[in-house]
């Protein structure tokens, strides 16, 4: 066959990889400057918005399968082209380990469906080393990063309260919505056991911050993107105005295979296949910005070789792709009799909870282990989907039925019927997400001998627990049991136990993963410069959450925004400067 | 119905106070033209890889007409709906659903298919005849002998599980349906204001929101102002 590498005319300012929290944040501020930009996506263009795409206020059959998991792993209607695993995108895992990653494709990535969960860092998550020993601090701290924080908050927009709680900064906070009947006894129940239960922090409007963005509507459905942009996700708030800079080249469908470099071993830009017709293209920028994801990013720089950088683009240190971390989660499920036979409303709110716990024991110094973690809780009577009904001989035949008889579990006819809406929003859950302590061994890198159906090269991981990480979620299923009791619960199902992790969930689950291009002074432990710039290459930056030193107990999202402005507004200055 | 109106009909359908939202979708008529509501069956956002899967499932048949029958009749003594409520089999798609669902999640397909083998031969070990062609009587006896997974005797264990299968299926087929949410009474789905519990679900419960709770909670009539942070402070 032969081969061609197609150039396109335009030569950039800047190209980005990736349209998702960081690509989304750079393009944004970068177009705004004046910048000519690139942006790269490898999966198809997505506005909320547009009608063919929508999902949002889809009621459950007009799905064939009832919106089930088989297509989309979180529902039929769940926003993220991807998955856990994508055709003909295989990665591989070392024997005996296990991580599980999670890819959209598409204009804004992952955050079409995140939880909006948007926690600043505190002082204290940039600098743990100096507090317990282990890991690394942060070139930075939480006043290098607040500036961008206030200028994230105002821009995107995230309710909540001030609650002057030492390492949970405060923000500039619209006002959040009132607790739901289970939050309030989840509040009743946790603040008894001594654990505290403040309102969430979600970017969700309940009020407007400009006129392009409507105001939330309560249905409950961020998962599903929103057509009104009254959530944030980086298609809509992000990249939208972004494009409407008349300065941003959307390129979709293009898959990056590598950074071109010089014989300097400088970016010149990137090589992509267009997934459409399998071609191989080239763009050229005078500086190059990964934003691909966390592992996306460094399989990129690892797969970038060049005589000058033969172990991959920007890894002297051989730091890509190590110090990969993931959140920690457990959760347990429950049943709150007194929540049977409710009265019908519509409790749909915001996508997400309205309340939450943020880690209180950051004093405490006999856990056994020294990272924290937060509670999420769910309930209520919400829209049915597939699964909805399913095992109710497990709650019948536990309490009384209406003429106060034990009834047998399990059954049939109007009984059964009578029992599904007894029950209906009397089982509620709670989950907890931790922080993990990065280690140079778990990490990611090219499995040469696995090809993706585009012929790169793909991903190999290496990923093991910890005892700390062990410890921390049996920490979690004591605590979670605590509330149940202290709020007149029964927990359901077995208190997972030593031999599952007590419930640890597998690394990679979360979502979270960050770490693989991570920041610091010295070029010798770290790929990135404070700035996300990297130490080898003056004209590369990485933007996602492969910059982050550690991850804190809190979601990436609103981090990986405060640091991607704050690495384009020094970018811009670099360029301006002629210093790039 | 042009973009704007039906964007309109989106939200006031579902609204009990045309206060909440005033009439700022006027106003913000980019906003307003953002979206458009469009229903068929089954558009429902796909991807195009999505949807040609979907139609591959479609095209293919698992069950035999015998096999559906018997299905539908169990899903009618499963579910079988109430006053003005249709039994499940009734609901609209139901045997549709089944059957897909069958092929979308293929480990439904030999419990499924084993279990209704397991049926006929019970039920012509009794009364030498098709499950379908029992009397009322006939059937509720086998199904008295399945349907309580703690008490069943061990003769009738594969009954059991088959019919605990049996048993989510038609509920989330009837539950997930427009006339089963109707009857389960969930009320959601649409566009509103959330200001809260109310007062008398909040009473019986014996709880109450706080001072603190309602300083700070979204008053629902300020939710289209646009945010002014001139006197926030930090």
């Amino acid at each position: 066959m032969s081969f061609q590498i197609i150039e396109q005319a335009t030569k950039y300012d800047v190209c980005i990889v990736g349209s998702g929290a960081g690509g989304g944040m750079a393009a944004k501020i970068l177009s705004e400057k004046g910048f000519k930009i690139a942006l790269v996506e490898a999966g198809p263009d997505f506005d909320p918005a547009n009608p063919e795409q929508r999902t949002q206020l889809r009621w459950p059959y007009e799905s064939p399968r009832r919106g089930a998991g088989t297509q989309r792993p979180f529902g039929d209607f769940d926003m993220a082209y991807g998955g856990w695993n994508i055709d003909g995108e295989p990665y591989t895992r070392e024997s005996g380990t296990n991580f599980d990653w999670f890819r959209s494709r598409m204009v804004g990535g992952r955050t079409n469906h995140w939880g909006r969960i948007s926690l600043r860092f505190g002082p204290l998550d940039f600098k743990r080393k100096d507090y317990d020993g282990k890991g690394d601090n942060w070139p930075i701290g939480y006043e290098d990063v607040r500036p961008y924080y206030d200028k994230v908050d105002k821009l995107i927009g995230v309710f909540g309260t001030k609650e002057n709680i030492p390492n949970e900064p405060d923000g500039y906070f619209l006002p959040p919505p009132k607790p739901r009947l289970h939050e309030m006894y989840f509040k009743k129940g946790a603040e008894k056991a001594g654990i505290p239960m403040i309102p969430s922090r979600l970017s969700i409007l309940t009020k407007r911050v400009n006129k392009k963005r409507q105001a939330c509507f309560y249905c409950n459905q961020c998962a599903r993107s929103c057509t009104v942009y009254g959530d944030f996700s980086s298609s809509s708030v992000l990249v939208k105005p972004a494009k409407d800079s008349g300065n941003v080249d959307l390129f979709v469908n293009a898959m990056v295979r590598e950074v071109t470099t010089d014989k300097n071993g400088n970016a010149t830009g990137v090589h992509y296949i267009d997934k459409t017709n399998l071609k191989d293209y080239k763009i050229k920028a005078r500086v190059v910005i990964l934003a691909a994801s966390a592992c996306s990013s460094a399989r990129i720089l690892l797969n970038s070789k060049s005589s000058v950088h033969p172990n991959g683009l920007a890894n002297s240190s051989d730091v890509v792709g190590r110090y990969l971390h993931d959140s920690t989660g457990s959760s347990r499920m429950a049943f709150l009799p007194s929540l049977m036979d409710r009265k019908r409303y519509n409790e749909d709110g915001v996508g997400g909870m309205h309340l939450y716990t943020p880690w209180w024991l950051n004093d405490q110094k006999n856990l056994g282990f020294t990272r924290g973690y937060h509670i999420e809780y769910w309930g209520g009577m919400g829209m049915p989907s597939y699964g909805f009904g399913f095992n109710m001989e497990a709650l019948n035949g536990s309490v009384p039925g209406r003429n106060r008889e034990k009834k047998k579990a399990g059954g049939y006819g109007l009984s059964f019927m009578d029992d599904v809406k007894r029950f209906y929003g009397s089982t509620l859950g709670m989950s907890g997400r931790g922080e993990s302590i990065p280690r140079r061994d778990n990490r990611c890198s090219i499995d040469d001998n696995t090809l993706d159906k585009y012929g790169i090269p793909v991903l190999k991981f290496n990923y093991e627990w910890s005892d700390e990480e062990v410890k921390q979620a049996a920490h979690m299923q004591d605590t979670f049991e605590e509330i149940i009791d202290s709020m007149g619960g029964v927990a359901l199902g077995e208190k997972p136990g030593k031999d599952s992790n007590y419930g640890l969930e597998n690394p990679g689950r979360i979502i979270h993963e960050v770490g693989t291009t991570r920041m610091g002074n010295d070029a010798k432990s770290s790929v990135l410069n404070k700035y996300n710039q990297a130490h080898d290459v003056p004209n590369l930056f990485v933007m996602d959450g492969g910059a982050f030193v550690s991850q804190a107990d809190k979601n990436p999202t609103w981090t990986i925004l405060a640091l991607a402005w704050r690495a384009s507004d020094y970018l811009a200055d670099e360029l301006k400067k002629g210093r790039i | 119905m042009n973009r704007r109106d039906s964007l309109k009909s989106l939200f006031v359908g579902g609204l009990g106070s045309s206060l909440l939202l005033s009439c700022k979708l006027d106003e913000a008529s980019e906003v307003a033209e953002l979206t458009e509501i469009r229903e068929k069956e089954f558009d429902y956002g796909r991807t195009p890889e999505e949807k040609e899967h979907d139609e591959e499932l479609m095209s293919k048949d698992f069950y035999t007409e015998e096999e559906m029958a018997a299905i539908l009749v169990l899903s009618d003594i499963i579910i079988p709906g109430e006053g003005d409520y249709p039994p499940v089999s009734k609901t609209e798609g139901y045997p549709e659903f089944i059957e897909f669902i069958t092929k979308d999640i293929p480990s439904h397909k030999i419990p499924m298919r084993g279990g209704l083998r397991w049926l006929e031969n019970e039920s012509y070990k009794r009364n030498d005849k098709k499950f379908v062609d029992l009397s009322d009587e006939q059937r509720l006896a086998i199904i008295e002998d399945i349907a309580y997974p703690e008490e069943v005797k061990p003769e009738f264990s594969q009954g059991a599980v088959f019919f605990s299968r049996m048993r989510n299926l038609a509920a989330t087929g009837y539950f997930t349906s427009k006339q089963g949410i109707d009857y389960l009474g969930y009320m959601g789905n649409r566009p509103n204001a959330w200001d809260g519990v109310p007062q008398d679900v909040l009473k019986k419960h014996g709880l109450e929101y706080d001072e603190k709770i309602l300083t700070q909670s979204l008053k629902p009539e300020e939710r289209n102002d646009i945010q002014d942070w001139s006197n926030y402070v930090l």
